[in-house]
């Protein structure tokens, strides 16, 4: 059993064009910083990517939409990116806007094998246009696919060569989901380690949804939104 | 007076209970973590997935891997947790979150809100409101009463594309405390100097008045 990669380019190295991609993180916070530059690098197009925010205009899924190589975003909330919003607006980007907690559990359902769900977010709205809608205890209820992709690509903190994965803080968001519900799932990680090398008891993603593992390079992390307090 | 933002957010923190957790929006919401009463323990949801959610930092304790759904830098604090989308959603599905606070654009006399979208302008997403505002067991919107052209958010059936269908609470304004009944917004409190005749003529939808209101 071999998961190992050299690289990013390597663990890449067969996404081609039109290819549906989740990618993980929460604004750019946890995102895959390595394959996204690998994925900028091999100039592949007209990619599908579903992921919960569009990066911004020089980072993270910015760096894709500035090359033009995502025909359409799945995303909750993309409001940080003003190449993303120039693109929509001259209709060179489809997006496709879904409910936040929609969003995570469709991915969720996909790694659990169960094709739908009934949730009440957007029942009533405009979303809920051409959706089965059903009651269950008085209450009204839109039924949701699972939402599958050929890729997925995360990052993780630690992960070992059998691709057991362990985040940190608040990184774990949609990449716990994702990295179950891609056909090929690919992890990069701060850290490889051999295996016993993290302890099983605290292991966030069994190594059996992971396809492809490597160990990035160069981790930038950079901060959205810089909040601090002043020690009083 | 009108309240300003800090006034409303102080205004919410009094519907805050002991052992309550709480998601609290973007903007006014946000604040409200500032005033909470003395002798009252919370926990505070980020949807992005942690229970226990804490000050700003101080620079030197700055984590890139640790922020909020405001995608700002925060902290966590003893006895908080750290979990994916999926769960943070389930819990959230399940009422598990006592009190939801958002902001609004329009509020119905209804109960129904809409937040996320105004047409012909850009679109940025609904991010998390309609999942919190489809399931939590109780919602307050914090907003100001008017907006800034001075006409009423408080309408009789909103304008705007909706983010949930009668699901508000409570609305807590610049101007007025009220709660959404069978009859329409009724008027709990008015802002210090505040009269109801103002309060009527800033609110399109139905306000019921009933004896005297008293001042926050």
């Amino acid at each position: 059993m071999n998961k190992v990669c050299q690289n990013a380019q390597d663990a890449m190295k067969d996404i081609r064009d039109n290819a549906v991609i989740m990618l993980g993180g929460f604004g750019l916070c946890g995102i895959p910083e390595n394959s996204i530059h690998a994925l900028v690098n091999t100039g592949i197009k007209n990619l599908t990517c579903i992921s919960n925010n569009a990066g911004v205009d020089d980072f993270g899924l910015g760096l894709l939409l500035k090359t033009r190589q995502i025909k359409k975003m799945i995303s909750s909330y993309v409001g940080e990116n003003a190449e993303f919003e120039r693109q929509l607006l001259q209709g060179e980007l489809e997006v496709d806007l879904v409910p936040q907690g929609t969003l995570a559990t469709r991915i969720q359902m996909a790694a659990m094998g169960i094709p739908a769900f009934f949730t009440p977010a957007g029942y009533g709205t405009e979303i809920a246009a051409g959706k089965e809608t059903r009651e269950f205890n008085g209450k009204m209820y839109l039924m949701e696919y699972a939402l599958h992709a050929d890729f997925a690509i995360v990052k993780a903190w630690k992960g070992d060569r059998l691709g057991n994965l362990l985040f940190r803080k608040t990184t774990r968001n949609f990449s716990t989901s994702m990295v179950k519900a891609g056909n090929i799932s690919i992890a990069e990680v701060e850290e490889l380690v051999e295996p016993g090398g993290l302890d099983p008891d605290q292991i966030h993603v069994p190594g059996i949804y992971v396809h492809r593992i490597f160990q990035g390079v160069k981790y930038e992390k950079r901060v959205e939104r810089k909040t601090i307090r002043i020690a009083s | 007076m009108p309240l300003d933002k800090f006034g409303i957010a102080k205004r919410i923190s009094r519907e805050l209970r002991d052992g309550m957790y709480v998601n609290l929006g973007i903007g006014i919401p946000t604040l409200v973590a500032n005033y909470i009463p003395e002798g009252i323990s919370i926990m505070i949801q980020s949807e992005n997935g942690m229970l226990g959610m804490g000050p700003y930092p101080l620079e030197s304790e700055l984590d890139p891997d640790l922020i909020n759904a405001g995608k700002e830098t925060v902290t966590l604090l003893p006895g908080g947790a750290y979990f994916d989308s999926a769960e943070s959603f389930g819990m959230i599905r399940a009422g598990k979150v006592d009190l939801t606070v958002l902001g609004a654009m329009e509020v119905s006399e209804k109960g129904d809100i809409a937040n996320w979208k105004i047409p012909g302008k850009m679109v940025k997403g609904m991010g998390g409101a309609m999942d919190l505002v489809a399931s939590a067991r109780n919602i307050i919107v914090a907003m100001q009463h008017t907006n800034p052209k001075g006409e009423s958010k408080l309408l009789k059936e909103c304008s705007l594309p909706l983010t949930g269908v009668r699901c508000v609470k409570k609305i807590i304004t610049d101007l007025a405390v009220m709660d959404i009944t069978e009859e329409g917004f009724l008027l709990l409190e008015r802002a210090p100097g505040v009269t109801v005749e103002e309060i009527k003529s800033k609110t399109a939808g139905r306000l019921v008045v009933k004896g005297e209101i008293p001042e926050m």
